[in-house]
């Protein structure tokens, strides 16, 4: 029975596979009067060239073990508490600060999710990736280590080095940035690369680029990768070992295929299965009475004052579409399509500079705090951030009756409907006395949905609202969504950048790009014979396109 | 909402460092020195006797008399009533004005260009010389004085409550109840307000310092309250001539003026710590 914890033996090569990494038993624990167990008991091995994905819910310990692995864990808040980690023969547990130092660049290198905050913004990149060499090999000359920060620029694939050289991170897009961290990470040739979620922060073009790029480098040098990541469509397309953790234990671990077509555990079954088909199931057109009429909305923003350039960024572009009863439409785009812009004006929270919004044939005011009481009931919606959609002083059941109360209701008959709606999102009526730090962020999302479906509107807007959930609630979020939709009829403006989530509920899909609609239409019709190239990219883009999760096998 | 505050002051461990827990203490002591004055074997402060005066500490003046014959124990208790009452009124009237301009400010962007404008104009005159100014304009009376005091301070406290407010204007719980209908003064009591008590708590600690500090700078100048009402500051002025023959009245109430107003920033510090923005998010 072969040892799911060591790297299968690789053909070709003699002897004992090369293992670059071994780490045994870590154990990860707080600090303080009583430590609580973050990591227990992980153990793994890392071959040469191999990429490890590392896959779990937030809470699981895959970011801290990468931590743990750099030597880069708060030394006030946690710390090992046994194990080891052994990196080309050495225990990096038993090295000192000084020592650790040495290596990392040289022979371990991290690149994180958010290469803004990753870089310095008052230098150069160029200087930066520079820093990285000077401090490990003071003999270069400037000269040498320009040519090869120049040489590293051009290999992560960034266009006219010269110029990016001399660039700050505040002046490139954020997929450039990545790659100068990648560049950063890689410009000393360690044997490990540690990437922390470095593409979750980016749109699905870019990632499928940095995705790339990760993985030509990584044939080109030999380096070994381990990548940290909740995305099972990340890890279909990249991995060649999984490995999946759970509030700080290994559950699993084995080949890409072994644990993605013959899970084990049960609760990697789960994980891999609550992964969204790409397909759309069949559906009947949906027939429905125009409720919500957009006509030519367009928003501009003018920016720049005293000291830079004026300019005007144009966030949604005439943009047309009719809403029905009862339908479910979803809107996919990247950042900066003018998705956000839409959902907003909508509500009333963004005053449209042009074009007019109609509901039921009537126009709506561009603020809504200008909207009649009634206009303001019919349309209701549920941001993104759980841990900031909720008043964190305000007792839940405050926050749920504010709207009734504001339309006149009686607070105790507030209160009454609002206990009716729990009960549909699966809570008690307990939870109307806690406050919302008591709550995780599924229980949150919950909660606001709560909220909106209590004023009782006509559409709901749902602005990226399981985009911030693991996947597992994102699955049980989205099965109340549709419920609650079948009782009470309401429509859904689904706004996401996960085409996966779009195609599996919606009734019409809608491709935004650059503040216009690109393309229009029924999911099946939109996914499997995209008209435009831009949706054909974007939907060319998404990972794990050749994988059929729900039935653990590869699509013929 | 006060429950909360203290009860997370209390786990929070600020009072834990044993430099604030002395600060506390000095300050509760000073505070009930001035609350108790006439029973701490006190004299009336005011009462002249220019036969005995300064004198070194003897058993009958504890701390000596000043150049007037006047027990300078009594007057440097008394005076700490003057110097906790410009304290509060003055943070009283600096919160009061702080946060109306402050939100106004931070809500409506119209309102926002004039009065930072204002307060600019206030801040950049120094401080003390508009006191002085005031004071010279509305004559000398502890009302006077408090408000002179307060006027310079306020630019500061409405500039924390409008960066607060500034901040919060964009966070999804209040655009949620702009969706739900709250009106624009629900939203600012209920939904933003609470979010100004922790820096403004802090702020205020370092406020009724200075005033306390600029109320003796005043009096020490002549132009604060009238002399017969005794202040650390005006003993101070008094002292000033005689100090190389009797150095009591410069010393002594410029003693408990540098400990109140050094326990008070400790305290401040403290405060500041504890309430830092990860325990401010639970408060």
């Amino acid at each position: 029975m072969p040892d799911p914890h060591t790297p299968p033996h690789r053909p070709g090569t003699s002897g004992q596979p090369d293992v670059v990494l071994r780490v045994e038993d870590l154990v990860i624990t707080t600090t303080g009067p009583s430590p609580r167990r973050l990591v227990d008991g992980l153990s793994f091995a890392l071959a040469a060239g191999e990429t490890l994905c590392i896959v779990g819910e937030s809470g699981s310990g895959k970011s801290l073990t990468s931590f743990a692995i750099m030597g880069l864990l708060p030394p006030d808040a946690l710390k090992v508490h046994s194990g080891r980690i052994v990196l080309e023969g050495r225990n990096l547990l038993e090295l000192s600060q000084a020592e650790l130092r040495k290596l990392r660049a040289v022979r371990m290198s991290m690149v994180f999710q958010e290469p803004m905050t990753s870089l310095n913004p008052v230098q150069r990149v160029g200087d930066q990736i520079a820093e990285v060499i000077h401090l490990h090999e003071p003999g270069c000359s400037k000269a040498d280590s320009r040519a090869r920060v120049l040489k590293m620029l051009e290999d992560v694939g960034l266009p006219d080095p010269p110029r990016i050289h001399a660039s700050y991170p505040h002046e490139l897009s954020g997929g450039q940035r990545q790659r100068i961290m990648i560049a950063m990470a890689l410009i000393l040739e360690p044997r490990l690369l540690i990437a922390d979620e470095p593409t979750t922060a980016l749109d699905v073009t870019t990632q499928k680029q940095i995705l790339s790029l990760i993985k030509d480098l990584q044939r080109a040098r030999g380096t070994s990768v381990i990548f940290v990541t909740h995305d099972f469509g990340v890890v279909a397309d990249i991995a060649d070992r999984i490995l999946v953790m759970r509030r700080g234990e290994l559950i699993e671990t084995g080949t890409r295929d072994a644990i993605l077509s013959r899970p084990a555990n049960d609760y990697t079954r789960a994980l891999i299965a609550s992964v969204p088909s790409i397909h759309p199931p069949a559906r009947a057109p949906h027939a429905g009475q125009t409720l919500l009429t957009m006509r030519n909305l367009s928003k501009t923003y003018d920016l720049g004052g005293l000291l830079s350039k004026r300019r005007q960024v144009h966030a949604l572009k005439g943009v047309s579409l009719d809403i029905a009863r009862d339908e479910v439409v979803g809107i996919v785009g990247e950042s900066g399509s003018g998705k956000s812009t839409l959902a907003r004006s909508i509500i009333g929270l963004i005053e449209p500079s042009g074009g007019e919004i109609l509901l039921d044939g009537q126009a709506l005011a561009g603020r809504c705090a200008r909207r009649g009481i009634i206009e303001k009931r019919r349309i209701q919606i549920v941001f993104q951030d759980p841990f900031r959609s909720l008043n964190p002083r305000a007792r839940i059941g405050e926050s749920l009756t504010e709207g009734l109360r504001n339309a006149g209701v009686d607070p105790a008959e507030a209160r009454q409907r609002v206990i009716r709606m729990l009960s549909l999102v699966g809570l008690d009526a307990e939870v109307l006395d806690r406050y919302p730090h008591q709550f995780s962020g599924g229980q949150r999302q919950r909660l606001c949905l709560a909220r909106a479906i209590v004023m009782e509107p006509d559409i709901l807007i749902a602005d990226e609202s399981v985009s911030a959930l693991d996947v597992l609630v994102q699955e049980q979020v989205l099965e109340l969504l549709m419920d609650i939709k079948r009782r009470t009829h309401v429509a859904i403006i689904f706004i996401t950048h996960d085409l996966r989530v779009a195609a599996q509920i919606s009734d019409r899909i809608i491709v935004m790009q650059h503040g216009r609609i690109v393309e229009m239409g029924d999911p099946v019709a939109v996914i499997s014979h995209p008209q435009q190239d831009y949706t054909r990219e974007l939907i060319g883009s998404a990972p794990g396109l050749h994988w059929d999760f729900k039935n653990f096998r590869a699509y013929a | 909402m006060s429950v909360s505050i203290l009860s997370k002051i209390r786990e929070s461990g600020i009072l834990a460092g044993w430099a604030t827990r002395l600060a506390l203490l000095i300050l509760l002591l000073i505070a009930l020195m001035a609350t108790f004055a006439p029973w701490l074997g006190t004299v009336d402060p005011t009462l002249l006797d220019p036969s005995i005066r300064l004198q070194g500490p003897s058993a009958e003046h504890w701390l000596g008399t000043d150049a007037l014959g006047r027990d300078l124990y009594s007057r440097i208790v008394y005076g700490a009533r003057v110097s906790f009452v410009v304290g509060f009124g003055v943070l009283a009237v600096t919160a009061v004005f702080g946060v109306f301009f402050g939100s106004v400010s931070g809500y409506f962007p119209a309102a926002d260009a004039v009065i930072m404008r204002v307060m600019d104009g206030i801040m950049a005159i120094p401080g003390i010389l508009l006191a002085i100014a005031l004071v010279a304009v509305s004559g000398a009376s502890l009302m006077t004085v408090l408000i002179a005091i307060a006027i310079p301070e306020i630019p500061r406290m409405t500039r924390l409550v409008r960066g607060v407010i500034l901040s919060v204007r964009s966070e999804p719980y209040v655009e949620a109840a702009l969706t739900l209908g709250t009106p624009t003064h629900t939203i600012l009591i209920k939904h933003m307000f609470p979010n100004t008590f922790a820096p403004l708590i802090v702020q205020g600690t370092y406020v009724f310092a200075s005033a306390v500090l600029l109320e003796a700078i005043l009096s020490f100048l002549g132009a604060g309250i009238p002399p017969e009402i005794p202040s650390w500051g005006n003993i101070v002025a008094e002292g000033r001539k005689f100090f190389q023959l009797v150095p009591g009245p410069v010393l002594y109430p410029g003693l408990f003026l540098s400990i109140t107003i050094l326990s008070i920033n400790l305290l401040g510090d403290a405060l500041r710590d504890a309430l830092d923005p990860k325990l401010a998010a639970r408060l």
